[in-house]
């Protein structure tokens, strides 16, 4: 035995968490993927810019994976807590650990850090490669000390690693894959949409304060139309996922496991 | 020690545990039976702090589940459906749980080997055959050698070798002072490996009793198979002996032992093919005691009394 005395405690359940993470062939091969898709559409919309051509906001070109990538991260989230549901493995967690939250906050920092170094990594690999192939076009790119940007490009590992957190909160709420990836997906992709059949008068009240809206602002290197300022609609997005997590927090202690 | 005070869980208009209250003892095999739907897993979920009870209190040891510093340590658990991620190989599954008590892995490997899990060990748990699934669920349990063990059907989907493992490890366990809890809704398998059991229907508490007790609380009676059978009932009838002719040739006697008769056939030159003093098995007392479980509590003996018989 270790040398420490035999109980739970919250480094330990993280420990577990991690081992849960990196051993499931799914997880790993979700988290390639999403790499991928941060760094490929950006990449390859660069690549195919016509030559000596003008691009007005370079930055967010070579990261237009992060739409893609949001989903990845955010399915992700969903499954590393629905998965135990499904398979009846958070009857053995919960053996574990019968507190229970510390497998919650366990689970949300270990994907939170693994979450955001993929993605951060993956958004800076983009983001130089993207700029790379348009300098190989002749056309004018960004560079990381050029004003906001570094701030945009970090901010697509925050916004991806705070998506994740969403879907893992949802997952908590829900406990069911199908049905908490359709709330993630339609937080995120369908809200804005339907926001654009609200009257005119409403619609600069409402449409910037949607998830994925304010969330975004983090990764924007001009001011765009009616979005909010960078750290504020980020702070707006983590606020509406700390609220999942509060109520997915407050649903596994009450629930019958 | 694991203690139920008034127990109770309602789900919408089913009462599923009902006022259920026993103590399991250490040092023994204590089985946990009923028909399906009487309660038994629920009852564990509670135990393991699973499932919050309506009204009432488990608990082990003296304390609430949850209350345990290291309950791994504290209370292995063997749940009913296989609480395995089927994507993950089974050392990986293990070393997660260990992990979360302090539990090292050489204590993981240890258990591996102890269950014969140690060539399907880095395969996934998907791929296990439900006797597999059920090795590695004990593997589980052992994880923490605690002092209190609570198996849910444990020799579900085992071959026969599997079974006599789980019964000898079972026995092994309880002879080593720990305390042992194991639900089944095989009689057969109980008679053989509890010395306790606590039996239930449809949420209720029917018995809680030892084994010897509940098999023996009939009354006992004697098969005599003979060719002479109505002879035979002729010698033997007397007051305080009755006998009932069940086959031309097939006689049950109650009132007297086996030896008796036996002795008096030879005297009077009776051939006999059989002579087989009978109890109620362990089988057809828990039949008749959850047949109609809550109008039989009151007066279970007298269940038992009526309980068919055979040979046993």
């Amino acid at each position: 035995m270790t040398t420490a005395a035999i109980k739970v405690t919250q480094t330990r359940v993280m420990t577990s968490e991690w081992i849960k993470l990196r051993s499931l062939r799914s997880t790993v091969l979700t988290l390639i993927a999403t790499f991928a898709m941060v760094i490929g559409p950006g990449v390859l919309f660069c690549i195919f810019q016509p030559a000596n051509g003008q691009v007005g906001n370079p930055t967010g070109l070579s990261l237009r994976g992060i739409y893609l990538a949001q989903l990845g991260i955010g399915v992700l989230g969903v499954l590393l807590v629905t998965g135990e549901y499904s398979t009846g493995m958070v009857r053995a967690t919960m053996c574990s650990v019968p507190r229970r939250l510390p497998v919650l906050w366990a689970k949300l920092s270990v994907f939170a850090l693994v979450a955001f170094a993929t993605s951060s990594a993956a958004a800076f690999i983009g983001f130089i490669g993207g700029q790379a192939a348009l300098s190989a076009n002749h056309v004018a790119g960004a560079s990381l000390s050029d004003p906001a940007v570094l701030r945009a490009v970090f901010g697509a590992g925050l916004y991806l690693a705070a998506v994740g957190l969403m879907g893992m909160a949802l997952g908590f709420v829900i406990r069911n894959a199908a049905g908490a990836v359709s709330i993630l997906f339609g937080l995120l992709i369908i809200l804005p949409v339907v926001a654009q059949a609200l009257p005119l008068s409403w619609f600069p009240h409402v449409y910037p304060y949607l998830p994925s809206q304010a969330g975004q602002a983090i990764m924007q290197v001009h001011k765009e139309g009616l979005s909010l300022a960078p750290w504020t609609g980020f702070g707006l997005f983590a606020a509406y996922t700390a609220g999942l997590i509060a109520l997915g927090a407050l649903l596994l202690r009450r629930r019958d496991a | 020690m694991i203690t139920a005070r008034g127990l109770s869980k309602r789900y919408g208009d089913k009462l599923a545990v009902d006022d259920l209250s026993f103590t399991v003892q250490p040092g023994r095999v204590t089985g946990f039976l009923g028909p399906n739907g009487a309660g038994k897993s629920t009852t564990i979920r509670m135990i393991l702090g699973l499932d919050a009870p309506t009204s009432g209190e488990a608990t082990v040891n003296g304390r609430r589940y949850a209350e345990h510093s290291a309950p791994l340590r504290e209370v292995g658990a063997l749940l009913e459906a296989c609480a395995v991620h089927t994507g993950r190989n089974a050392r990986n599954h293990l070393l997660a749980l260990a992990a979360t008590t302090g539990i090292s892995p050489r204590r993981v490997d240890e258990v591996i080997d102890m269950v014969g899990l140690r060539d399907a060990a880095r395969r996934r748990a998907g791929g296990f055959s439900l006797g597999m699934g059920q090795r590695l669920g004990i593997a589980s349990a052992l994880l923490g050698d605690p002092a209190t063990l609570i198996l849910d059907e444990p020799v579900n989907g085992l071959d026969p070798e599997g079974i006599l493992w789980i019964r000898n490890l079972l026995k092994s366990l309880a002879a080593q002072g720990r305390t042992v809890f194991v639900s089944s809704h095989l009689m057969s398998e109980m008679a053989l490996t509890a010395d306790h059991l606590i039996i239930v229907g449809r949420g209720r508490l029917i018995a809680d009793a030892p084994i010897a007790e509940l098999t023996s609380a009939s009354s006992h009676g004697v098969r005599v198979r003979s060719p002479d059978a109505e002879l035979l009932r002729a010698i033997l009838t007397s007051p305080g002996v009755s006998i009932s002719r069940t086959e031309p040739d097939v006689l049950e006697i109650s009132g007297l032992e086996s030896d008796t008769i036996g002795r008096i056939a030879a005297d009077h030159s009776i051939v006999l093919y059989e002579l087989v003093p009978l109890n109620a098995s362990l089988e057809e007392a828990f039949m008749d005691l959850t047949r109609e479980d809550v109008e039989y509590r009151a007066h279970e003996t007298t269940g038992l009394a009526g309980a068919g018989r055979s040979g046993r």
